[in-house]
């Protein structure tokens, strides 16, 4: 079952003079549980497409299915509660709240869904288990390394539940040993907990973790293709 | 929409994670804050001190002066020409119904002396009336007497400053003072009252029976005659009654005619009072509403720190719109934020504008009022500003695009 679907989205940036056409009508569906990378340089269009993907950002044209609801004409509020509920981000820099301790963090999500405040807690414990940060529950961001800030960033996407985790070049400001621990990380959530993981990125090394590769180029999608996971979690 | 409590937690939050600069926001607050209620209560301390120096002349009272001398084109001031006599007095009593007390004056500076000791003071003659009158009360010893009165006796009370100068320890009872040489028996001494609304020291008297003063010392210049007495009209509400009562009673007994000058004036002490009040209310308003300057200085204060905060914090207002936050959300954060600053400023101001006031009323012996009224108007006022100032910049958050705010370095 799709858990995404993209019928000919276009993104159209109105500068005044000029307009910038981002995506030229992009189509693309993502089926629950799958783990893919969307690839392709700086300016091909994959920041806008993962803004529209994780509803930070609506299309100019064209439709967005998630999860079978139509959520490509929808206002900031209700995009709002969607990416509280269904989607989980994790990006290059982190962006962990500053000077708040890794609970409080992992915590935020669920403050917005409105979870009592005990529940909250519990599962933000829960959720620092399994990216296996017990133990640094109420450390700051800058008390923690590149890599322990990435997983207490990967257990606020989960704690919510949600179905799609969107990573935005993860392993960008980290070393290779300790981007290879988060890449096997998204493996073991992908394989465990069946989440739909969607790595944006430009390192082709990345690409081995994933089973599937679509690469975007000047606004559209140039290739689509499936391969054999060489990496994972399990070996 | 996340639970108020978990907003004021999360504006909490944020606000200690600024300890500083939440610090030095307050401080503007609760400057404004303590000045507007240092004034009010000094202000009000105002108004309270002169109704009582007023309330300790007595209550409900007019004053009849006699009226001014006339010789040639040259006119003295009021009082000049006394024509008032004892009689006048008495008739007054008598016949003005709106009229319940009255105590007719004679006085003068005299030389009070005691053994060694000696004490210029001034000597005022009346009647028994004159202690409820002027809301005076008798520490030890008696009022004056019909026989006093009648037998011009000699006998006098001493004010709480006379008779500590010439008695210092002693009791006064029954001793024999001379009063410009006249040897009298003290028979009773005043409760102490403090200084007078104009700053007199009221204590400061010695009191001896109106007959006695014209007789033996004060008569030589104007026998039969008193310089002026106080009347007290039976209630607030019958003043005006009384001023007309007694206008008419003294114009007829002095046979002015129409058209002719009185040759007294009668004077309404209350209007006196309610115009002072009335300049210390102005006062204290002028004084607010200089304070209140510094507390809108405070208010855009707070509005500043909200701003540079806002656009300091655009990566967590981006992070917190990521995982989920709405709009209402951030904008009830910052306004949160910027309530909880204004009011901690209000209760801290209201706290230091108290202690102010109160070394005022310490150090310069001024009372200062602190009344309920001015302090909910300073906490409402502050919560005010807060939610004023702290909108904009709240707005300004809630509006913020993610995909921008996230890129913010």
């Amino acid at each position: 079952m799709a858990l995404l679907e993209l019928e000919n989205i276009h993104k159209t940036y109105d500068l005044g003079e000029v307009q910038v056409h981002a995506l030229r009508g992009v189509t693309l569906s993502v089926r629950k549980g799958e783990y893919l990378a969307i690839m392709g340089t700086s300016g091909s269009g994959k920041s806008t497409l993962m803004h529209i993907l994780g509803c930070l950002d609506t299309p100019t044209e064209g439709r967005y299915l998630l999860d079978g609801k139509d959520v490509s004409g929808l206002g900031g509020d209700d995009l709002a509660r969607i990416r509280n509920d269904r989607i989980g981000f994790v990006f290059q820099g982190f962006n962990l709240l500053a000077r708040t301790s890794a609970v409080e963090n992992v915590e935020l999500p669920l403050l917005y869904a409105g979870v009592p405040r005990k529940e909250r807690r519990q599962r933000a414990l829960e959720a620092l288990a399994l990216v296996g940060l017990s133990g640094r529950e109420h450390h700051q961001p800058h008390q923690l390394s590149g890599g322990q800030q990435q997983r207490v960033a990967i257990a606020r996407s989960l704690v919510n539940g949600a179905p799609l985790i969107l990573a935005d070049e993860p392993t960008g400001n980290l070393d290779t040993r300790t981007s290879e621990e988060v890449m096997e990380l998204f493996s073991h959530l992908n394989e465990t907990a069946g989440i739909t993981v969607i790595l944006v990125t430009h390192e082709p090394e990345m690409a081995r973790y994933v089973e599937r590769i679509v690469t975007i180029r000047d606004g559209l999608v140039v290739s689509d293709e499936a391969k054999a996971r060489e990496r994972s979690f399990a070996s | 929409m996340i639970a108020p409590e978990e907003i004021l937690l999360t504006a909490l939050r944020a606000l200690r994670t600024n300890k500083m600069r939440s610090l030095l926001t307050v401080l503007g607050m609760i400057i404004g804050v303590a000045a507007v209620i240092a004034m009010f209560a000094v202000g009000t301390g105002a108004q309270v001190r002169i109704t009582e120096r007023f309330a300790s002349m007595g209550s409900n009272l007019l004053v009849v002066f006699p009226g001014s001398s006339r010789s040639g084109g040259v006119r003295g001031g009021g009082g000049t020409l006394p024509t008032l006599t004892l009689e006048d007095a008495e008739a007054i009593l008598r016949e003005c119904p709106a009229v319940a007390d009255v105590a007719p004056r004679v006085s003068g500076r005299t030389q009070v002396v005691y053994g060694n000791a000696n004490w210029s003071t001034s000597t005022v003659g009346s009647t028994a009336s004159l202690l409820s009158i002027r809301n005076w009360t008798l520490e030890s010893g008696r009022n004056f007497t019909e026989s006093d009165q009648r037998s011009a006796a000699k006998v006098c009370i001493l004010g709480a400053t006379v008779a500590s100068e010439l008695f210092g320890g002693e009791d006064p009872l029954g001793k024999i003072v001379r009063v410009n040489k006249i040897p009298m028996t003290v028979v009773g001494l005043l409760a102490a009252k403090g200084s007078s609304a104009a700053g007199s020291d009221q204590d400061d008297t010695v009191l001896v029976p109106v007959t006695t003063a014209m007789k033996r010392l004060f008569g030589a210049r104007f026998p039969g005659k008193i310089q002026d007495m106080t009347i007290q009209a039976k209630s607030a509400a019958e003043i005006a009654a009384a001023e007309s009562q007694i206008t008419d009673l003294l114009a007829r007994r002095h046979r002015i005619r129409p058209g002719e000058e009185n040759d007294f004036t009668v004077r309404n002490l209350s209007e006196i009072m309610e115009a002072a009040q009335e300049g210390a209310r102005i006062m204290s308003l002028l004084l607010a509403a200089v304070a209140s300057v510094s507390l809108l200085v405070g208010g855009i204060g707070i509005m500043n720190i909200m701003l540079v905060s806002v656009t300091e914090r655009t990566r967590e207002i981006g992070i917190r719109a990521a995982v989920g936050a709405r709009g209402a959300d951030i904008l009830l954060q910052f306004l949160a934020e910027a309530l909880l600053l204004s009011l901690a400023g209000g209760i801290l101001g209201i706290c230091t504008g108290a202690g102010g006031a109160f070394l005022i009323s310490h150090f310069a012996d001024w009372p200062a009022v602190i009344a309920p009224e001015s302090v909910a108007l300073a906490f409402g006022f502050s919560a005010a500003i807060g939610v004023f100032f702290g909108f904009y910049p709240a707005w300004k958050a809630s509006r913020l695009n993610p995909i921008e705010a996230l890129r913010y370095e």
